[in-house]
C-alpha cells in the first residue's frame, strides 16, 4: 500500500527529525551505552539533563536469568558500594513506561527489591545518583515475551481487584545487612495500555520511623501488579510506618512492627 | 530434502541483508532435527530429548518421545516441539516399523511435548480429558512463546487439540496391551503408560531423570501422590519426560526429593523476607548437582509459586 505523497513527506522529515535527536542526544550523554540501547540516548537527555553519568558496574542489578512471567519479573537493585546516595531510578528502556521508580533512600540503605512488568526484550537498568553528583548507571539485557505492559491484570480479569485495593502485607526480619523491611499492596496498577482501562497506579510511597523519613519510592504503572517491595532500613529501627498514595488519590497506610527473628 | 536446502539458502540470503543490528533469530533457517532411537526393550525405542532449556539452538527438542511397536503400526509417546519435528518422527518411527502410527499419545499439555501433532491423522492423535482441556486453555499462548523462541525451527507448525479421548485402564493395539494411567500433579493431566509385555513404564514429564523439574503448571501434593502411584508399579526400565532411561529406579525418588526440596527452600525463603531474586539465588543442595538446568527451574519454579507463598505468609499490616 502506497502512503500518499504528502503522508510520506512528513514521515520522511519525522525521520530525518528523529535520527537528529538521537545524534544530538549521543553527544551530550558522552560515554557510549555499553548496552546499545536504542532508546538509551532519548531516556538519558529526559532523565539526567546535563549532569554527568557513568556507567558503572558498581551498581548491581540482579536478575533471573529467564524472564518466566513478563507480568512479574523480580529486580534487585544493589549501590551499597557508592555509599551515600541521593536517588535510584529503574527503568526499562524499551517499556512504553520507562521508569519503574525513582527511589530516595534518605534513611533506608540504597539497596532495593521489587517486581516490574516487561513489554518486550529490553534492557534493566538501574541510574543511582551518588553524592558527586553523577549518575552511575548499570544494566542487562533481558530476553522477555511481549505484551508485559499492555495485557490485564489478573485481578481484572477475576473481577475481585476492588476488593482487595490496598490490602497492606508486610514484615521486618533481622538480617545481616540490618533490619529488612518487606511490604506487599494489592493493586491492579493499570498502564492505561489495555483498551477501556485507564491508568491506575501506586504514585507514592514513604516509609518513616516515627518522625524518621526513611524513604520515599515514586512509582509507575509499570511496577507489576500487587507491588511488592525490600528495604535495608537503619540498624536498630522499630516500627515503621507506611503511606502510600494511588493515582486516584486514594490513602493506604501501614504499620510494620520491628523486626521478628527469622 | 531439496525444500530443506531451499530454506537454508533463503536463510542465508535474509541474514546477509541485516535488517537490524541485533540478532533476531527469524533470519536464519535453524537446521534440522537429528534424531537417535535407541532400543530400550522389546519393539520399544527412546528418542532421547537434549538436555537443556528451550533454546534455538536445540530447536526445542528437549523432551522425550516413546515409539512402541505394534502389530497395527507403532504407538508414539509425545510427538516434539515442531512440525518439522513431527515429520522427522514419523519418517524415525516408519524406518523402524514399516508402518504408520496406529495412535500419537500426547501426555500432557506442554508444547515441548505436543506441537508435533500436525504431522500426523488428527484421528490418531489422543489424550486424557483433563489434556484436552488444558491445551484448548493454554495451547495458543504456549505455541505464541515457542514461535517467539525458535522462530524458523516452528515452520508450519499449528496448534493441535487432540480429539481422540483416553481413558485409564488397559488399551489393546495390534496385539499389544498398554495399560494407561490418568494422573496428574505436573499438569491438569498427566498421561502414563506401562508396557506390560515388557515392564517398560513410560511417565512423561512426572518423572525427570538427571534433569530438574519443571513446575509451570504443577500442583506439588498432586505430584507427588501421582509419584506414589508410579513408584508402586513394578517395572523394568523407566522411561522419563526429560533424562536418560532409568534402569536403576532412581528417576522417581529424585523427582521427588527434589520437589520436597524446592518446597521446602520456597517456603524457608519466604520465612526469612526474601524477595524472588535472592530466592532464586539460594544455594542448591551438592545432591542435586547432577541434574542439568536445576538453577534455571528453581528460578522459573520461584515464578510459579513464590508470589502465593508469600501472600498466605505475611501478616496483614493495614
Amino acid at each position: 500500500m502506497a502512503l500518499p505523497q504528502a503522508a510520506s513527506r512528513i514521515l520522511i522529515a519525522l525521520v530525518a527529525l528523529a535520527v537528529a535527536l538521537a545524534a544530538a542526544g549521543a553527544a551530550r550523554a558522552g560515554v557510549p551505552d555499553p548496552l546499545h540501547s536504542p532508546m538509551w540516548d532519548m531516556h538519558a537527555a529526559r532523565l539526567f539533563a546535563n549532569a554527568p553519568v557513568v556507567f558503572d558496574k558498581a551498581v548491581r542489578v540482579d536478575v533471573p536469568q529467564i524472564a518466566e512471567n513478563q507480568h512479574v519479573f523480580p529486580v534487585t537493585v544493589d549501590a551499597r558500594s557508592l555509599g551515600e546516595v541521593r536517588r535510584i531510578v529503574i527503568l526499562a528502556d524499551l517499556n512504553p513506561i520507562p521508569v519503574a521508580v525513582d527511589f530516595a533512600p534518605s534513611g533506608a540503605a540504597p539497596w532495593l527489591s521489587l517486581r516490574i512488568k516487561l513489554d518486550q526484550r529490553t534492557p534493566v537498568r538501574a541510574a543511582v545518583l551518588a553524592v558527586d553528583g553523577k549518575w552511575h548507571v548499570s544494566g542487562v539485557w533481558v530476553d522477555a515475551a511481549g505484551g508485559g505492559c499492555s495485557a490485564p491484570p489478573v485481578s481484572r480479569a477475576k473481577g475481585d481487584w476492588a476488593q482487595h485495593l490496598g490490602e497492606l502485607r508486610g514484615a521486618m526480619f533481622s538480617s545481616t545487612a540490618g533490619p529488612r523491611l518487606r511490604f506487599t499492596v494489592r493493586h491492579p496498577m493499570d498502564t492505561g495500555l489495555v483498551e477501556n482501562i485507564p491508568a491506575y497506579n501506586i504514585e507514592t510511597i514513604r516509609v518513616a520511623s516515627g518522625p524518621r523519613d526513611l524513604a520515599t519510592i515514586m512509582v509507575w504503572g509499570s511496577v507489576a501488579e500487587d507491588p511488592a517491595f525490600s528495604l535495608l532500613l537503619p540498624a536498630g529501627t522499630g516500627a515503621v510506618t507506611l503511606r502510600l498514595r494511588d493515582s486516584n488519590g486514594r490513602e493506604f497506610t501501614g504499620h510494620v512492627a520491628g523486626p521478628q527473628r527469622p | 530434502m531439496t525444500g530443506l536446502r531451499r530454506r537454508r539458502v533463503l536463510g542465508g540470503i535474509a541474514a546477509g541483508v541485516g535488517l537490524a543490528a541485533t540478532a533476531l533469530h527469524g533470519e536464519t533457517f535453524a537446521g534440522r532435527y537429528t534424531l537417535r532411537p535407541e532400543p530400550v526393550a522389546e519393539g520399544i525405542w527412546l528418542v532421547l530429548g537434549t538436555n537443556a532449556p528451550i533454546a534455538f539452538a536445540n530447536g526445542g527438542a528437549i523432551a522425550n518421545c516413546a515409539i512402541i511397536a505394534t502389530a497395527a503400526g507403532p504407538v508414539l509417546f509425545d510427538c516434539g516441539p515442531s512440525l518439522a519435528y513431527g515429520q522427522a518422527l514419523r519418517r524415525m518411527a516408519r524406518d523402524l516399523t514399516r508402518r504408520d502410527p496406529a495412535l500419537v499419545l500426547i501426555s500432557h499439555l506442554h508444547p515441548d511435548h505436543d506441537l508435533g501433532a500436525g504431522a500426523f491423522d488428527p484421528a490418531t492423535v489422543a489424550a486424557l480429558p483433563g489434556t484436552m482441556a488444558d491445551i484448548a486453555r493454554d495451547g495458543p499462548g504456549m505455541t505464541d512463546a515457542m514461535f517467539r523462541m525458535l522462530a524458523d525451527w516452528m515452520r508450519g507448525t499449528q496448534l493441535v487439540v487432540p480429539t481422540r479421548r483416553l481413558e485409564p485402564g488397559p488399551l489393546e493395539v495390534g496385539g499389544r496391551t498398554l495399560q494407561l494411567l490418568a494422573l496428574s500433579g505436573h499438569s491438569g493431566g498427566d498421561l502414563a503408560v506401562l508396557d506390560s509385555r515388557t515392564g517398560t513404564l513410560i511417565t512423561g514429564d512426572l518423572v525427570f531423570h538427571d534433569r530438574a523439574p519443571a513446575t509451570p503448571h504443577a500442583d506439588l501434593a498432586r505430584w507427588r501422590s501421582a509419584l506414589d502411584t508410579l513408584a508402586a508399579l513394578p517395572h523394568r526400565v523407566l522411561l522419563p519426560g526429560h533424562g536418560p532411561a532409568d534402569r536403576a529406579g532412581v528417576a522417581i525418588a529424585q523427582t521427588r526429593d527434589w520437589l520436597d526440596w524446592l518446597e521446602q527452600a520456597l517456603n524457608a525463603a519466604a520465612a526469612n523476607g526474601l524477595d524472588m531474586v535472592e530466592a532464586g539465588e539460594q544455594p542448591i543442595p551438592e545432591r542435586f548437582a547432577g541434574l542439568a538446568a536445576a538453577r534455571y527451574e528453581l528460578q522459573r519454579s520461584v515464578s510459579h509459586f513464590y508470589p502465593a507463598i508469600e501472600a498466605a505468609r505475611l501478616p496483614r499490616v493495614d
